[in-house]
Formats: structure tokens, C-alpha cells, sequence
């Protein structure tokens, strides 16, 4: 058994985030990240790695520098990476990025046992759609919002997450499952042999001649120019604008507080 | 030609990253507890023995993670930025595998170091004694031989002993010939719960709480032959060597928390206003804070260069004597300067600062004092 | 037949997918409904409801009262619980053959899953979790002037474009992002819950809105996913998209996790029948459950009265609260970003201050 882990590096959009004047973002300001889901699908492929021993593979498209979250990945407990690099790739959109990853999947192989986990979303573009669109490219049944993921044989039973509860899912292998963070997901730190062995385990490089004869892959519809979906306008939304800081101690503070609700009928 | 590289390697790269990760997430959060009550953060330590900085420099072979000293360096001094205590505990912890390595032979390296690596034991070192403390030499336990059993027999009060309480296995510096001194001085490795070794009084420190310092007391406490460390006689060496890799240790503790207490104090600066804008715009803030960031650059250096020293197999005792004793003094002047800006919340119990202040101080006393660091430096330097 | 999504001039109307748990609607369907009449008469085109499920015939008529020409109801035993599989054949299948021009779905844990394999299956574009949608390009250049700080009078717009603008927050709300889709049809989007406003409900509209009963092929090959079971979670479910008033906390409460709780609780209390929310700090320590949080990646809100305590008001968080009616705000930090989209803040330690307020608060309500 194979699990594939689809991951992305992400800005960390949780500390300060800079803006340019033109009103893109300021990547090259902000940290970049293992996107939070993602660390919980590493977790999960890797919770069955222990079981079983399985093999698990990471898998990012992105940029060379990429490498170094992969290598992570690995000393974390990852047998091997693939990197998908290639000018012709950038400015995917998701369905342009699901057509790209799944034929990379599809020429390394996805065997009957074999399984791909992603991260529900990435904390960049929060959509949702990769790992579904993957799914349906590779013609395999997906199961999203997972927290808990146990497999015997071929068939696999999820915990998948709604609003209000929960579904437990039984799916057969090929399969998709897309992963959320959960309390009962701790993702595991890397281990310092873990570390002193990462750069010397398998990670292949796939570029645009690698892929480009894949039968999933349309040219017309990935990259920049072939993503279905375009940006009309992007802008910042304004700022709200600053209220009243209430002045004296505590109790007056509270005190002009109740005061100002009492006046505009609140309580 | 270019060879004088201070950069990391990639491996050393994500080591750092791991140990801020490991101290933001798992140290920070409970050190301020640590300290108020005074408990030794045993969960910490099985996690740091889970990802393998329990092991560093200790080979796979023997349950080690590799790496040498400058890895103890970056480890030990990413913990020192957020907690004092787990610093000192993982760079104290090293010493008892690192002279097993060292001296041991092939059995006792078998027996002892998965158990003190990625089994999760500590280790300590048991050197001084109530007088026998700057004066090594001074030790009165002894280990008589009993050749009717093949055991050595313990007896005496090892005093001040960090993780002494807490330790799965010690090395414990003992007189085998009490009539020759100095070189009637050995090694002997003693297990946790071997009879007749017990703890007496846990000692109450004015800082780094959480690493129980204990008492240690032995009475006709036997010890087979085979856990003597080296000769006979060669204690006295064995001590001096590994207390020279000890002090690097010390010395990344103390540009930790001179780090940690930098962080702090360019984060507050920031932050406080008075007379309508950041503190930060002073002049009188700006040169501390220059201060603090140029004496702690250059003490991370000379703590690097020892460790280079180290790891490379050449003479570092005068450096790493160096290290200890610029990075010590370093971190008592950082962190009393970092309190001073933080004023009245520097002082406060709220604030880390009052913590770190206290702890920073233990590094220039600890692996040997301020003072006999000049004494071991200008014996190296004028040597001919 | 064959199915183009390239061919755009074929494509007619504006869709929307209608959710139904338990075999009741979703609160989305009224919005979504609502939102699609408002782009169909900007299309000038019919509006379309299409309900996937079993015996759900007669729930669909009350989507007619928020405007809906037409309720599409396909019914089949395999589609009373959802399953990827079924309801993205089953929906795939009608869209192929009736072309829909636009299709909203709700960006709920079931729409997000359904969406993508639909988008991907139909060969066109989507987009996730929008909050703003135009066709009239008018119309997107009033929003622009009051929601943008795009500086429109110096820009051009193609006036006669007729595609779906479909506008959502990224990068943790720091930027907003109009997306369109001019080569693909059906525009897909999924619209995030609690953010289009629910129209009216007229029972005469109700009443003439027609019922479309289509028949469903689905086979046991169609289906490689099995709903073992269903468990609703027993604890309360935290309606914050709803709630009038909501006091959150964030990591101030570090101290006192419990006791910082049970103050907020009492301070909702006190203000009357409110909710208590979450930064994302706090979930992710597990302060609180994730059905607590406000934000970003968790709901946006507009309550009445929005209480902060002890959150710095990250920037995702306030795009989860910032439209709130009236935002109060206590934290130590002087300098907390929070503060700056509040209309009234306090500095202090919430520990302290909100006992007061709350006994401030009781004490007019006896007077």
C-alpha cells in the first residue's frame, strides 16, 4: 500500500500579512508554511504507516523551493516526495492544479490498495477543490472533512465531519479522502534522525516535459492562461473606522460603557 | 579559498527549526509554570526523547540521533529562549551519555545509551560534594572493591547534583584508592534504585526550578565491577574532559536566554508608549538594545567556535572555558538590562523577564564557576 | 447527446443547488434562492431550484416563496443521505442536459464536497465560498465604490459583460478577489452560509412556483461510497450565524481557560439569550469546539452586539465579525488591532472588567 500526500506551502496568513499598493500580496514578506490541514493529512497517512508500514510519498506542485517543505515531510516520517515544478504549471487554477497533480499520480502509479490524502484547504485561497478535483480526474471515490481514517483490506471507513455531526463512510481503496485538523490530530515534529536522513531519501523532480504526453493532462486548460477561472478585480476591503476608546478606571470605564448601550436601546 | 563557513547545514537548518517549533509549542507554554512550582517537566523530557534531542551526538547505532556539538548548541540554545530550565536539563542530561560514549567499552555503550537516548532516561553527573566544589580534587566518596563479589562499595554525599533525583543512570566521580587522591580517582556508573543509593534533600533554587537539584547519598551501595567507566585512577581526566563539553553547553544555554530576553525586549520597545510614542524611538532604548544584540552575537560566536573545535577532534579546552565564561557573564548583563526597560512589568511576576533574570544567573556558577573558568583559561594561555 | 461546456451561447438561466438534510431545507437554500432571483432579473432570466433526495417532493414548494420560477426534484431511495457519488451523477446528469448558465451552491460541508467534483465532471470553473455576487456590471461597480478602496473613477469597466462576478476573500480575508469564468459555463460558485440575505417569504409566489418531478438512473456501479451512519453530535449546535448577540474569547483567557468561558457565558446572559464564539486561537487549543468560531475559516457573523474579549482581532478574524452591528471591545493590549474596528473599547484585563460590566449590565435591567 502507497499513500499519496498532496500538501501545499502556504504564506502564513496568521501573523501580519502584507499588502502591495497594487493590492497582491506580499509573499515574499510572510513565513512560508506547511498549509494547517495538510500537516493533519500527513499525520493521518503517517498514524498508517505506523500501523501497517505502509509507504507514503508527498506530493506538492510548486516552485524549487518547495523541496525544502518536502524534505520536512520526510523527516517527519515520509518515505519519499515528488516535487511538480514548471513554469508552464504556474497560475493554475484548481481545476488546472487537480489535472496536473492527477496525472502526476497517475504516472507514478496508484496501485488497488493505494490511497491520496490532501488537506481539506489550504489557508491561501481557501477553496476546497483540489482533492475533489483530483478524485474526479482519477475517476476515484473521495470522502472530505476527515478526522479519522481506518483501513482493513481494501475497504476503508471514514469519520467524516458535517455542521452538526458526523457521517462514518465506508469507501473502497483507490481512493481520495481530503483531512481537517481535529483535537485527536496532533501532527507529530519532525525527529532528529528523522532530520539527519531526509536529504538523502528518493525525491523526483516532474516538470512540464514529464507530464505533457499524460493523458489526463489538457494543455489548453492548465497555467495561467488555460485555468477556466480568471481574476476579474482583486482590492483590499476598507477598514471600519476607529471608534471610541472609553477613558478612567475600570468602573468608570463599564460605567460609560452601560451608559452609551442604555442610550442607544442595546440593553 | 574560502573555508571559514559560518553558515548551517541544511540538516542544521531544520534541527533549528524543530527545537523553536518543540520550544514554542511544548516549553513556553509551561515554563512559567516550572518555575512556580518547582517541578521537573518530565513530560517534556519523553517528548524531547520521542523526537531524538535526547540523543544528539550520540550515534544511531547506541538509540542516538547523530550530530555532535553544534547540534547541542542549537538545540540547547532554541530551548534557553523560551525555557531556561528544559535548556539546562537536555544540556546536563547530555554529559552522562556523552562520557559513556567516550570512556565506556562496548558492553556498557550496549547496556546504557538506548536507555539514556530514545529510551527516555535521564542521565547525570555526580562530581561535586559539599567540599569538593570549585576544588574537584576535594572528593571523599569512596568505592572499595570487594573481591570476594566482584562489587564496588559506595560511600559518601554527592551534593548540588542537577536530575539527580530524576536520573535513570548517573556517573558518579568516586575515590577506588583513597590513599592516592587525584589519581586514585574513577568513574563508576550507578543506576537509579540500586540499593544503598539514595536521594536526601532537594534543594531550592533562587532559578531554573524545574531541574531538580538533588542530594545524593550512598551507603554500602553496591556496584558490580563492570560499571567502572575507563581505568581505574582516571576519573579525575574523565571529569575535566567531560566538563569541558559540558561548558558549551552551558554557554548555549546562556546566549539562549540572552536571545530569548533580546526577542522580548525588541517586541516591548515596540509596544510601549510613553510620552505618545514607542519607547523604541529613545535613544537611551536603542543603545541598550544595541548593546544586548552586539555582546550576544559575539558570545554565540566564540560558543560556536568551541563547538566547531569539538566536533572537528582538536584541543578546545581554553575555548570552550572561554565560551562558558563570556556567554555566562553576557546573560546576566542581557537580562538585567531587558528587565530595566521592561521597568515595573520586567519585575513583575506576569512577565518572563523576573524568570529569566533569575535563571540566567545560575550559568556562572554552574560547570564551574566564573573564577575557575579564569583559572582553567589563563593556565591554557600561559602555558609554553 | 452531447455536452459542451465550451459552447457558451448554449447555456440558459441561473441554477441553484438546494440542500436538504433530514429530508428538511437548509437555511442556505432561502439565501441562495433569494441571492439567485436578484441574478436572474439582472439576467433577465428564469430561476431554477434543483432538490436532490427521497420523498422530498413537498418541502420544495417553500422555496418558490423566496422566488424561484421552478424546483427541479429528483427523487431516488440512494439520494436520501448524501454521498459524493450519487448526488454528483444525479446533478451532473441534469445539468448536461439542461444547461443551466449559472449554478450556486452553498458553501456548506456537503456543497464544498459536491461542488468541485461537479465543476471538475462538467469541465468548467469554480469558485468557492464567494460572498458577493453580480452579473450587471453596474451593479459590481456600486459594490466596488463602497466596499473596495479601489479608486473607481480611474478605472474602465466593460459594461456590457455578462458574466457571473463572483467576489471572495483570500488570503485570510487580507484581500478580496472578484473571480469570473468566460469560457466555461455553467459559472459555478459556492456561496458561503450565512452571508446572502434571505428575502421575504411570499406564500403567493410559493404557490405558482412550479414542480418539476425528473426520473433518476442510478445503479449500484454509481455508488462506491456507503453512509454506514449518521450521528448527530449531542451537544447543543451554536447557532452564531443567527445569534442577536455573541460575546467571543480569544487567547486572553490563557489564565483562566474555564473561567474566562463562564464569564463570557454569563456576560451573552446578561446582555440576553446570547452565544459565546471563538478566535481560532482558541479552537485550535480546543478551548472550544469548532463550531464556536468566528472568522475566516470559521462563519462570518452580524450580530446585533459583538463583544470581543481578550482577541486581538487578526485580520481574519474581523473579516468574520467587522459587519457586526455594534462591536465592543475589552483587551490588555492598547495597541490590539481588535480596537480598531470597534465602536467602543476598553483597555484592561477582561478578568477584572467583565464582572463589572455584567453587574453594571443587571443592575439597569432591575432598575
Amino acid at each position: 500500500m502507497r499513500i499519496y500526500v498532496c500538501v501545499k506551502q502556504v504564506p502564513d496568513t496568521s501573523g501580519k500579512v502584507a499588502v502591495n499598493p497594487d493590492g497582491t500580496l506580499n509573499r515574499a514578506s510572510m513565513a512560508a508554511i506547511i498549509n494547517p490541514d495538510d500537516m493533519s493529512a500527513i499525520e493521518q497517512a503517517l498514524k498508517l504507516k505506523d500501523a501497517t508500514g505502509c509507504q507514503v510519498t508527498a506530493v506538492t506542485m510548486g516552485p524549487p523551493p518547495a523541496e525544502g517543505m518536502l524534505r520536512e515531510i520526510i523527516a517527519m516520517g515520509a518515505d519519499d516526495a515528488v516535487l511538480i515544478s514548471a513554469r508552464e504549471f504556474g497560475g493554475s487554477d484548481t481545476f488546472a492544479t487537480s489535472q496536473i497533480i492527477a496525472a502526476a499520480i497517475h504516472k507514478l502509479g496508484l496501485g488497488k490498495e493505494d490511497m491520496i490524502f490532501c488537506g481539506r484547504q489550504a489557508i491561501d485561497g481557501d477553496t476546497a477543490q483540489v482533492g475533489p478535483q483530483i478524485a474526479e480526474k482519477l475517476n476515484i471515490p473521495q470522502v472530505t472533512y476527515a478526522t479519522g481514517i481506518k483501513k482493513s483490506e481494501n475497504l476503508v471507513l471514514v469519520k467524516r465531519m458535517l455542521e452538526d455531526g458526523y457521517m462514518m463512510i465506508e469507501v473502497q481503496a483507490p481512493c481520495l479522502i481530503t483531512c481537517i485538523k481535529d483535537k485527536t490530530i496532533k501532527p507529530r515534529y519532525m525527529t532528529l534522525n528523522g532530520i539527519m536522513e531526509c536529504y538523502s531519501k528518493p525525491l523526483e523532480v516532474l516538470n512540464y516535459e514529464a507530464l505533457k504526453d499524460e493523458p489526463l493532462i489538457e494543455l489548453d486548460t492548465i497555467g495561467l492562461k488555460g485555468s477556466p477561472t480568471n481574476i476579474f478585480k482583486s482590492f483590499t476591503p476598507p477598514q471600519k473606522g476607529v471608534g471610541i476608546m472609553l477613558q478612567g478606571t475600570d468602573k468608570e470605564k463599564v460605567d460609560d460603557l452601560v451608559d452609551r448601550l442604555q442610550k442607544k436601546h442595546v440593553i | 579559498m574560502n573555508r571559514m563557513d559560518f553558515s548551517l547545514t541544511r540538516e542544521q537548518e531544520l534541527l533549528k527549526k524543530l527545537a523553536r517549533q518543540f520550544a514554542e509549542e511544548e516549553l513556553e507554554p509551561v515554563a512559567e509554570e516550572v518555575d512556580r512550582e518547582h517541578v521537573f517537566p518530565a513530560e517534556n523530557f519523553k517528548k524531547m526523547a520521542d523526537i531524538g534531542l535526547t540523543g544528539i551526538g550520540i550515534p544511531k547505532e547506541y538509540g542516538g540521533s547523530g550530530g555532535g556539538t553544534l547540534e547541542k548548541v542549537i538545540a540547547v540554545s532554541e530551548f534557553g529562549k523560551k525555557c531556561m530550565a528544559s535548556a539546562s536539563i537536555l544540556s546536563i542530561h547530555l554529559i552522562a551519555p556523552q562520557a559513556i560514549l567516550k570512556y565506556g567499552n562496548e558492553e556498557q555503550k550496549q547496556k546504557y545509551l538506548p536507555r539514556l537516548t530514545k529510551g527516555g532516561e535521564l542521565g547525570a553527573f555526580a562530581l561535586t560534594e559539599p567540599n569538593a566544589g570549585s576544588d574537584a580534587g576535594a572528593v571523599k566518596t569512596t568505592a572499595i572493591l570487594d573481591p570476594k563479589t566482584n562489587e564496588y562499595v559506595l560511600n559518601g554525599t554527592k551534593c548540588f547534583i542537577s536530575g539527580g533525583s530524576r536520573a535513570g543512570v548517573l556517573v558518579v566521580f568516586v575515590l577506588t584508592e583513597p590513599k592516592k587522591g587525584l589519581k586514585g580517582m574513577s568513574a563508576i556508573i550507578v543506576e537509579r534504585g540500586t540499593p544503598g543509593f539514595s536521594i536526601g534533600k532537594i534543594e531550592s533554587k533562587m532559578g531554573i526550578a524545574g531541574s531538580e537539584t538533588a542530594e545524593l547519598i550512598f551507603e554500602d551501595c553496591r556496584v558490580p565491577v563492570t560499571n567502572l567507566l575507563g581505568k581505574e585512577g582516571k576519573g579525575f581526566k574523565i571529569a575535566m574532559q567531560a566538563l569541558d563539553g559540558a561548558r558549551i553547553g552551558v554557554g548555549a544555554q546562556a546566549i539562549g536566554i540572552s536571545e530569548g530576553a533580546i526577542d522580548l525586549s525588541v517586541k516591548y520597545v515596540n509596544e510601549r508608549i510613553q510620552f505618545g510614542k514607542p519607547i523604541a524611538n529613545l535613544q537611551g532604548i536603542q543603545w541598550y538594545i544595541a548593546d544586548m544584540a552586539t555582546k550576544t552575537a559575539a558570545a554565540r560566536a566564540l560558543v560556536e567556535f568551541a563547538a566547531y573545535l569539538e566536533d572537528a577532534g582538536k584541543p578546545f579546552t581554553k575555548e570552550s572555558a572561554m565560551c562558558k565564561l563570556n556567554a555566562s557573564e553576557n546573560a546576566r548583563f542581557v537580562t538585567n538590562l531587558a528587565l530595566q526597560i521592561h521597568g515595573g512589568y520586567g519585575y513583575m511576576k506576569d512577565y518572563p523577564l523576573e524568570r529569566m533574570y533569575r535563571d540566567a544567573k545560575i550559568t556562572e556558577i554552574y560547570e564551574g564557576t566564573s573564577e575557575i573558568h579564569k583559572v582553567v583559561i589563563a593556565r591554557e594561555v600561559m602555558k609554553r | 447527446m452531447s455536452f459542451n461546456s465550451a459552447d457558451i451561447n448554449s447555456f440558459r438561466d441561473i441554477w441553484v443547488f438546494c440542500e436538504q438534510r433530514d429530508g428538511k431545507l437548509v437555511n442556505t437554500d432561502f439565501e441562495l434562492i433569494s441571492e439567485g432571483r436578484k441574478l436572474a432579473d439582472e439576467r433577465g432570466s428564469k430561476l431554477v431550484g434543483i432538490l436532490l433526495g427521497h420523498e422530498v417532493k413537498d418541502i420544495a414548494k417553500e422555496l418558490g416563496g423566496y422566488g424561484a420560477d421552478k424546483i427541479i426534484v429528483c427523487d431516488h431511495p440512494e439520494l436520501r443521505l448524501y454521498t459524493t457519488d450519487a448526488y454528483a451523477k444525479v446533478l451532473c446528469d441534469v445539468v448536461m442536459e439542461e444547461k443551466p448558465e449559472v449554478l450556486l451552491i452553498g458553501a456548506t460541508n456537503i456543497g464544498r464536497d459536491l461542488g468541485p467534483r461537479c465543476a471538475a465532471r462538467l469541465r468548467t470553473g469554480l469558485t468557492a465560498d464567494c460572498t458577493h455576487l453580480d452579473i450587471d456590471t453596474k451593479k459590481y461597480v456600486d459594490f466596488l465604490a463602497t466596499s473596495s478602496t479601489l479608486d473607481i473613477s480611474s478605472m474602465s469597466f466593460p459594461m456590457e459583460d455578462t458574466n457571473l462576478k463572483m467576489t471572495r476573500p483570500a488570503f485570510g480575508g487580507h484581500l478580496m478577489a472578484t473571480i469570473i469564468c468566460p469560457r466555461f459555463r455553467p459559472c459555478m460558485s459556492t456561496v458561503r452560509p450565512g452571508v446572502m440575505k434571505k428575502s421575504e417569504f411570499s406564500q403567493e409566489k410559493a404557490e405558482v412556483c412550479q414542480i418539476v418531478m425528473r426520473h433518476v438512473e442510478l445503479s449500484a456501479a454509481d455508488l462506491k461510497t456507503k453512509v454506514v451512519n449518521v450521528v448527530k453530535e449531542a451537544k447543543k449546535m451554536v447557532d452564531l450565524i443567527g445569534a442577536d448577540i455573541i460575546v467571543s474569547v480569544g487567547r486572553g483567557i490563557s489564565k483562566d481557560v474555564e473561567g474566562g468561558i463562564k464569564l463570557a457565558e454569563k456576560l451573552a446572559d446578561a446582555f440576553g439569550n446570547g452565544v459565546v464564539g471563538g478566535s481560532r486561537a482558541v479552537i485550535d487549543s480546543g478551548w472550544l469546539p469548532s463550531d464556536h468560531q468566528v472568522g475566516q475559516t470559521g462563519k462570518t457573523v452580524h450580530p446585533k452586539v459583538y463583544v470581543a474579549l481578550g482577541i486581538s482581532g487578526a485580520i481574519q478574524h474581523k473579516a468574520g465579525m467587522q459587519d457586526s452591528e455594534l462591536i465592543i471591545a475589552v483587551n490588555k493590549d492598547e495597541t490590539a488591532p481588535i480596537f480598531d474596528c470597534a465602536d467602543y473599547g476598553i483597555t484592561g484585563d477582561l478578568f477584572k472588567v467583565v464582572p463589572l460590566m455584567i453587574e453594571a449590565i443587571k443592575e439597569t435591567q432591575n432598575a
